[in-house]
């Protein structure tokens, strides 16, 4: 599992959580957790959440974007379901999930991807990894560690592989 | 269920631990692969499992840890068979627990698609539950063969 949380210093309204590996009701209790925390704490009225690096979901992610459809509602903000792969989409759209929250295609600068800072412990489990605004206030200091995380990640994988 | 030869069969019983929903997708995933499935039909199968077991963990067993058995078959004709039986608290409405955005759990954030998600990426989908007894919910689907794809 992975989650990364980016808010753009430009725009501090919005809100990207980078969520990475397999959703199901196992892995979406701790991804809910991470990303509810993070918008509590930096309040974005656009919540995106990308589901580019999610490999497997299955209705329990239908229910982690309406969940957080629900409470970004109730604040006045709203939710963007952001680069789903084609397998992902297809659950989303049986689940009619695109009425809620609108599926965009973003071109994400690789930067950004470096820059989100990774929440997650380790590599095996899913995990999502936030970036924002605030975080990035201190970004020399997290840069240092990003870069070792993503480090890791990377022997990881090829281990894997 | 179809009136076709067995050509090969599994069979598993795992707790009802919720790190046994990938466990499962992934065992009738890898049972599949003989079959030489294409990536969105195998997507399409583990999606399906690990609703059926996701339903038995968080409903069937809501407050206990029961035992979950699943039987995967490969029929002649590239048909895929599952069936994943719990002995749990039993389904008293299947209709109405079929109904798309039915959950008797919203405070967990479950959606109530998980039945309608199985329908849509299997080709059968049969319940059959007792209250009390527990649920079988049997699946197959027609994967396409080579000279299809």
């Amino acid at each position: 599992m992975g989650l990364k949380i980016y808010n753009e210093v430009e725009e501090k309204s919005k809100l990207t959580a980078f969520i990475s590996g397999e959703i199901d009701h196992h892995t979406a209790k701790e991804i809910r957790k991470e990303i509810d925390i993070n918008v509590q704490k930096l309040n974005p009225t656009d919540l995106y959440l990308d589901f580019s690096k999610v490999d497997f979901m299955d209705s329990s992610g239908i229910g982690l974007v309406m969940g957080r459809y629900k409470l970004q509602s109730e604040r006045g903000g709203k939710v963007y379901i952001q680069n789903p792969p084609p397998l992902i989409k297809k659950v989303m759209l049986v689940a009619g999930i695109n009425k809620l929250a609108k599926i965009v295609s973003i071109d994400v600068p690789l930067s950004q991807m470096q820059k989100a800072k990774e929440c997650a412990e380790n590599s095996d489990k899913p995990s999502i990894q936030v970036q924002s605004a605030d975080i990035d206030v201190h970004r020399n200091d997290d840069d240092k560690n990003n870069e070792k995380t993503e480090e890791a990640d990377k022997n990881a994988e090829e281990k894997n592989s | 269920m179809p009136k076709k030869k067995i050509l090969n069969e599994i069979k598993l019983s795992f707790p009802s631990l919720s790190e046994n929903e990938r466990f499962s997708r992934l065992a009738v995933s890898g049972f599949a692969s003989q079959l030489d499935p294409q990536v969105d039909e195998i997507s399409d199968i583990k999606t399906a499992v690990s609703e059926a077991v996701t339903n038995s963990i968080v409903h069937a067993y809501k407050n206990e840890i029961g035992k979950i058995e699943l039987v995967a078959r490969i029929y002649e004709d590239n048909v895929i068979y599952i069936k994943i039986k719990d002995r749990g608290c039993g389904i008293p409405d299947i209709k109405k627990a079929m109904e798309p955005l039915f959950t008797t759990s919203p405070e967990e954030e479950r959606a109530g698609l998980g039945f309608a998600v199985m329908e849509s990426f299997m080709d059968k989908l049969k319940v059959l539950s007792k209250e009390g007894k527990g649920t079988s919910v049997i699946m197959t689907k027609k994967l396409r063969t080579k000279l299809e794809q």
